[in-house]
C-alpha cells in the first residue's frame, strides 16, 4: 500500500515547514478577531436579552471563517503537487509501484487532516462561550463546524487539482484563489440572470450550500453535494497527474 | 529482460526519440551512449515508467510499461540524472519511505535500509538533512533508492555524472559489484566509463540507435587515433618537429608554453604504435625532462565531432 507512506511524509512535510505555522497563526488570528468582533456585535444587540446565539452569533461567525478560508487553503494546498513538480520528485514517486490514486488520496488526507487540526484550535471559542454563558447547544454549531469541514474538503481538493497543472506555487495559490472567489461570487449577482439561473447557481453554489449547516441542519443532499465536488477535482488531479496509461500526453 | 520496439517518443512537433528497437538479456549490463539531447533519458523514462511511449512498445521482464505498468514498477530501481530527493527529509527515513513505497514491510526495511546504506557508503551522513548533503552524497542517494528492495532490473541515467573522479570510481565499482545478478541500463556520455562497466553499448544520436556493439569493438572502430599530453622540459620552440619525427605520431601541437622551456604538447598517434619507448629515447638523448604524461581520454563528443567533421571534409 503505497497510500501510508506518501501520507506520512506529506504530514510531516507540512510539520517541519515553518510556512504551515504562519499560515495557522494568521488563520488564528483572522478566526480569533472576526470571532470578537460577532461577539461584540451580538453583546451590542442583545441588550434585551432576545437575541439567539445561533442566529446572533455563530452563523456570523460562520459566515466569516468561509472568507478566510478563501485567502488560507491556497496556502496549504499550493504546495502540494506544485512543489514535487518544481523539484523533480514527482519523477521520483511516480516511477515507485504505487499508484497515482494512491498518491493523490496520500496528498489529500493530509491536508484534509492539517485542516481539521486548523479548525478544531478554533473549538476554543465554542469553549469560551460554554464557559461564559453557562450552557450551549452544542449539536447546532457542531453543524455550522461540519458544513466548513465539508467545504474545506471541496476547496482543498479544487486547490489540489490546480497544484497538479503547474510546477509554480505561487501560481498554484493564486490560480486556487482565482477559483475560490469565483465560487464565492457565482450567485451574488442577481440581476444578470433570470431567477430561474440563480436558483440553479445556488443549487451548484458551494458558498451557498453551507447555509443550512449554519442554520444546524444536515442535510444529506448537501452532504453528498460537497462530496461529490471533492470527488470532481479529485478525478480531475487524476487526469492531469495521470498520463502514463495515455499514450502521446507528455 | 528488457526490450524495446520501435519505440517513438514526440514532445509536441519535436521527436526525442525515433524508432528505437533493443534488447537487454537477462544479467547483461548495457550502457546507452550518446551526447547531450541524444534521447538517453527520454528512452530510459519510458523505460521507467514515467512517460508512455508515443508509439511503439517497450516491455521489461515481458511486461507492458503502459498497461503493466505497476507491476513493471515493481521490478525496477530507477535513478534520474538530475537526483531529485526532498530536501526537508533525512537520509534514513527517506529511504525507509522509498523501501515502503516499494512494498517492503517493517522488518526487511530494518535490513535493507542499513543495507544500502552500507553498499553506497553513506554511513557518515545517514542522519544529515538531504538539503544539506554535497553533490556526490545526493548522487549515492539517488543510486540508494534505486537499489532498495533489490529489484531485478536496474535503470541508471548518468549515474556517474557531476561526481569527483575519486566518487566516480566508487560508484563504478559499486556497478560493476552488481553485475550478473541484476539487469542494469545506465546511460552516459564518456566512452571510458561506458567501456569500464558495460558488456554492451547502444549509441544513440538524435533519437536514432546508430550502433549497438561492445565496448571494446567500438573503441576500436571510433578512435582511429589516440592522443596524449605531455609536458616537456628542456627544448626550444623549433623542437616540435623533432617530436614529430618519432614513429607513429601523426600530428604534435604545442597547447600551452608553461615557462620558457617547459612546453605541454599534444602528440597525436596510430591506434596500433607504442610511442613511449621512442618519446623515451628521445628526452633522454636530448637531455630533456619528461614532466607529465597524460592520456587524452575521448569523449564521445569528440567522437562525434571527428565523425561529422571528416564527412563535411571532401564537401568543403
Amino acid at each position: 500500500m503505497g497510500f501510508w507512506p506518501i501520507f506520512k511524509r506529506e504530514m510531516k512535510a507540512f510539520l517541519v515547514s515553518p510556512s504551515t505555522y504562519l499560515v495557522l497563526t494568521i488563520f488564528l488570528l483572522l478566526s480569533g478577531y472576526f470571532f470578537y468582533t460577532d461577539l461584540i456585535k451580538f453583546n451590542w444587540f442583545n441588550v434585551l436579552g432576545k437575541e439567539n446565539l445561533m442566529t446572533g452569533l455563530w452563523q456570523y461567525y460562520f459566515n466569516d471563517l468561509r472568507f478566510i478560508m478563501i485567502f488560507v487553503l491556497p496556502l496549504f494546498t499550493m504546495r502540494l503537487f506544485a512543489e514535487e513538480k518544481k523539484l523533480g520528485t514527482m519523477e521520483l514517486i511516480k516511477t515507485y509501484p504505487v499508484r497515482d490514486t494512491e498518491i493523490i488520496a496520500g496528498k489529500y488526507l493530509a491536508c484534509i487532516a492539517v485542516f481539521g487540526v486548523m479548525l478544531a484550535l478554533t473549538l476554543t471559542y465554542v469553549v469560551l462561550i460554554g464557559v461564559i454563558w453557562n450552557f450551549l447547544e452544542i449539536a447546532p454549531v457542531m453543524a455550522g463546524y461540519l458544513g466548513i469541514f465539508l467545504l474545506g474538503c471541496a476547496l482543498i481538493a479544487c486547490g489540489l487539482f490546480v497544484s497538479s497543472v503547474t510546477d509554480n506555487q505561487v501560481v498554484a495559490a493564486i490560480g486556487t484563489m482565482g477559483f475560490f472567489i469565483f465560487f464565492w461570487f457565482l450567485t451574488w449577482n442577481e440581476m444578470i440572470g433570470s431567477a430561474e439561473l440563480i436558483a440553479i447557481l445556488k443549487r451548484v453554489s458551494l458558498f451557498d450550500a453551507v447555509f443550512d449547516f449554519f442554520k444546524g441542519v444536515i442535510n444529506t443532499r448537501n452532504i453528498i453535494f460537497f462530496l461529490l465536488v471533492a470527488f470532481f477535482f479529485l478525478f480531475l488531479t487524476h487526469r492531469a497527474l495521470g498520463s502514463r496509461a495515455v499514450k502521446g500526453v507528455k | 529482460m528488457i526490450e524495446a520496439e520501435g519505440i517513438c517518443k514526440q514532445y509536441g512537433s519535436i521527436e526525442a526519440v525515433k524508432d528505437v528497437s533493443f534488447k537487454v538479456e537477462k544479467g547483461e549490463v548495457v550502457g546507452l551512449l550518446g551526447p547531450n539531447g541524444a534521447g538517453k533519458t527520454t528512452t530510459m523514462r519510458i523505460l521507467a515508467c514515467f512517460i508512455p511511449p508515443t508509439r511503439g512498445l517497450a516491455t521489461v521482464g515481458g511486461l507492458d510499461v503502459t498497461r503493466y505498468s505497476l507491476q513493471v514498477r515493481r521490478k525496477i530501481g530507477y535513478s534520474m540524472e538530475r537526483t531529485s530527493l526532498y530536501p526537508e527529509m533525512r537520509v534514513t527515513s527517506f529511504l525507509r519511505f522509498a523501501g515502503e513505497l516499494k512494498g517492503l514491510g517493517q522488518s526487511k526495511l530494518k535490513q535493507a535500509v542499513p543495507e544500502v546504506i552500507e553498499l553506497c557508503g553513506l554511513e557518515k551522513v545517514g542522519n544529515r538533512i538531504i538539503n544539506n548533503l554535497s553533490k556526490g552524497y545526493r548522487q549515492r542517494l539517488g543510486l540508494a533508492q534505486a537499489l532498495i528492495g533489490q529489484p531485478e532490473v536496474l535503470i541508471l541515467d548518468e549515474p556517474t555524472v557531476g561526481l569527483d573522479p575519486e566518487n566516480v570510481s566508487e560508484i563504478r565499482q559499486l556497478i560493476k559489484g552488481l553485475t550478473g545478478e541484476r539487469t542494469v541500463i545506465l546511460s552516459s556520455h564518456i566512452l571510458s566509463e561506458v567501456s569500464m562497466i558495460c558488456s554492451k553499448v547502444i549509441i544513440m544520436n538524435s533519437g536514432r540507435i546508430v550502433a549497438v556493439d561492445t565496448p571494446a569493438h567500438l573503441g576500436m572502430v571510433l578512435q582511429d587515433r589516440l592522443a596524449t599530453d605531455v609536458q616537456i622540459e628542456g627544448p626550444q620552440e623549433t623542437d616540435i618537429e623533432e617530436l614529430g619525427k618519432i614513429s607513429g605520431i601523426c600530428r604534435v601541437n604545442i597547447l600551452e608554453r608553461l615557462s620558457d622551456n617547459l612546453f605541454k604538447y599534444r602528440l597525436e598517434f596510430e591506434k596500433d604504435t607504442d610511442i613511449y619507448p621512442a618519446l623515451n629515447a628521445m628526452t633522454f638523448e636530448k637531455n630533456w625532462v619528461l614532466r607529465e604524461i597524460q592520456p587524452v581520454k575521448m569523449t564521445l563528443e569528440d567522437i562525434f565531432l571527428k565523425v561529422v567533421s571528416k564527412k563535411q571534409e571532401p564537401n568543403g
